[in-house]
């Protein structure tokens, strides 16, 4: 089973949830943080990392002597990724998307397949399984393709050895977390009952809702707003997983660098039953493969 | 004119409780959300639309079922995994890329190839001065294209309305949109919080802005949950030559005027609200360095 942690508004606790339902999952876990941007669950789970490799996407490379000028890799290419001035023909790698279109429509097969770093994987180790996290390079403008690396490595790292995957999405619903979370059977939404925890939420839910994958709430910091995102699951019909009470004592351990599920029983107990809820109804049929394993 | 945009790598630290409120207590400026993905600064101010522009960004593919022959070249081919072999195979539009790739090579020519419509963005009056904002569309690729919309038009405004500041609520992390929303800035602001995370991700914020050399001060919020933490952000930003303007405490009232709809500013004068005065009258003096310099 791939749970993503996901959430509409950034700062709502989604490393928090993935580090303590990390803590507390009794089945053999993977896990990946694809917030490229702001990878943070290092920071709690303190991973041995082994190694550290780069993190590459293929771009186009032009062989000039083959290519005769035809303009069709020009054409076809939708990203501005390449140019024809008067007779050069010039790559622009940082704009390209991977997507291979323009090798596949020269008729010179004068395009050869080449590669640009984003950033870095790490590889490590925790107790609770092994751990990847991506981190963009600063600077680097192209997040997606480092996201969509790291959730296939993970995905063949889990299927080879029959383990459940958590990964840690970023915030948003645009292209990055819509990435993270598309491999996943089940999104956990961390949200928080105030205005922007709220309006972020809906369009989460928005985004998110297929009917190819589950989706349920985790309400973070329950108590220092309103009611009006349980009104919105009720309304949306989607399930409530669990509740974190707000307490200075949680905020606080948060901001040592700890596991909240480890520091409080009651507070782990709330995360053993809602590992038990995500995986009760979890229909069985769509736990084992990870679907896109042959395209790494 | 100064431009100043309010960024912070982690989400969540208190970018747009901090944006309202100087936007309540800045005079004769502009104000833009460039969160375009999860934009909340509205929630604060209210604003109401007076011109709004659909985005349309890029493409999509779409097959045509009638024509579609079932041969799944178009499932093999593209690299998003955004066609599903379902017969006839669909074209999930979240995950199109738009490339053109599985359009150009179907054989039977079955697979359309449609504007995107990405999202919507507006100019809007509020109570604290025009504004202008967005709303992608959920899924969309979020391009830094809409940002760089918003802040020219931000521009234009301001030009056009005689209003000397341009300030900005930014995005979350580090990648595309925030670059946009850097490139032209005069002063970046970084709202950071003392956790693990919140520290981190101030490196990573604060090396994008040097590596772009823009100006950049720092403000500490939620302060007292972790002293130890608080210290060694200070001693991080020594380091780096980052004046650390502010350091703001935990405090219920910013939940409380969120509930209310107004700025925290709006909502109480207590300390909270002095200490964010002060860091303003900070923020100003650091802009007026800025403008010397140029």
């Amino acid at each position: 089973m791939i749970i993503a942690i996901a959430s509409g508004k950034g700062g709502t606790g989604k490393t928090t949830v993935a580090a303590s339902l990390a803590a507390v999952w009794d089945r053999p876990l993977a896990i990946a943080d694809l917030d490229v941007e702001a990878p943070n669950l290092h920071l709690f789970l303190h991973p041995s990392f082994s190694a550290t490799t780069a993190a590459k996407m293929e771009v186009p490379e032009i062989d000039e002597s083959s290519c005769n000028r035809c303009r069709a890799c020009v054409a076809i290419c939708q990203f501005k990724a390449i140019g024809l001035l008067g007779d050069a023909i010039l790559t622009f790698p940082e704009m390209c998307h991977g997507c291979g279109a323009c090798m596949a429509v020269c008729p010179q097969e004068a395009i050869r397949s080449g590669c640009r770093t984003l950033g870095a994987i790490g590889w490590g180790h925790t107790p609770e399984g092994p751990f990847l996290n991506g981190r963009l390079s600063i600077g680097e403008a192209m997040s997606p393709p480092l996201i969509r690396l790291v959730r296939r490595k993970i995905g063949i790292l889990a299927q080879a050895e029959n383990r459940d995957v958590i990964l840690d999405a970023p915030p948003g619903v645009s292209c990055p977390a819509v990435n993270a979370v598309m491999a996943a059977d089940v999104v956990v939404l961390v949200t928080e009952p105030t205005p922007f925890g709220l309006f972020d939420l809906e369009l989460a839910l928005d985004a998110f809702q297929s009917h190819d994958r589950r989706l349920g709430v985790v309400v973070n910091r329950a108590g220092i707003g309103n009611h009006d995102v349980y009104r919105l699951c009720e309304r949306r019909k989607i399930p409530i997983l669990a509740e974190i009470p707000y307490q200075d004592a949680i905020a606080e351990a948060y901001a040592r660098g700890d596991i909240i599920a480890r520091v409080h029983p009651e507070i782990q107990s709330r995360f053993i039953k809602l590992g038990q809820r995500l995986r009760i109804s979890n229909n069985p049929s769509r736990c084992a493969p990870v679907r896109e394993a042959h395209h790494a | 004119m100064p431009e100043i945009v309010v960024l912070s790598g982690k989400g969540g630290t208190g970018k747009t409780s901090l944006t309202a409120a100087f936007a309540h207590l800045a005079r004769g400026h502009v104000i833009c959300d460039l969160d375009v993905d999860a934009p909340d600064l509205h929630l604060l101010l209210q604003p109401t639309p007076r011109r709004s522009e659909t985005f349309r960004s890029g493409h999509e593919a779409r097959i045509r079922a009638a024509d579609c022959s079932r041969c799944g070249q178009c499932v093999d081919l593209c690299r998003f995994d955004a066609i599903r072999g379902d017969d006839p195979p669909v074209v999930n539009a979240r995950q199109c890329e738009g490339c053109k790739l599985c359009v150009a090579l179907c054989p039977q020519a079955a697979i359309d190839f449609i504007p995107r419509h990405c999202g919507d963005w507006h100019i809007s009056d509020s109570r604290m001065g025009p504004m202008v904002h967005a709303q992608l569309r959920p899924g969309e690729e979020n391009s830094g294209r809409l940002v760089a919309i918003l802040r020219e038009e931000a521009r234009k405004l301001a030009g056009n309305l005689g209003r000397g500041l341009i300030l900005s609520d930014g995005p979350p992390g580090v990648a595309c949109p925030v670059i946009s929303s850097l490139s032209g800035a005069d002063l970046a602001i970084i709202v950071t919080e003392p956790t693990p995370s919140g520290r981190h991700d101030l490196k990573r914020v604060t090396a994008l802005t040097a590596h772009f050399k823009i100006v950049t001060v720092v403000i500490i919020n939620k302060g007292n949950l972790n002293p130890e933490q608080t210290a060694g952000i200070k001693s991080d930003c020594c380091q780096r030559g980052l004046p650390v303007l502010a350091t703001l405490p935990h405090d219920p009232s910013v939940t409380a005027a969120m509930l209310a709809g107004k700025t925290v500013t709006e909502y109480t004068a207590n300390g909270f609200s002095a200490e964010l005065q002060a860091a303003w009258t900070g923020i100003q003096r650091h802009l007026n360095t800025v403008a010397r310099k140029e």
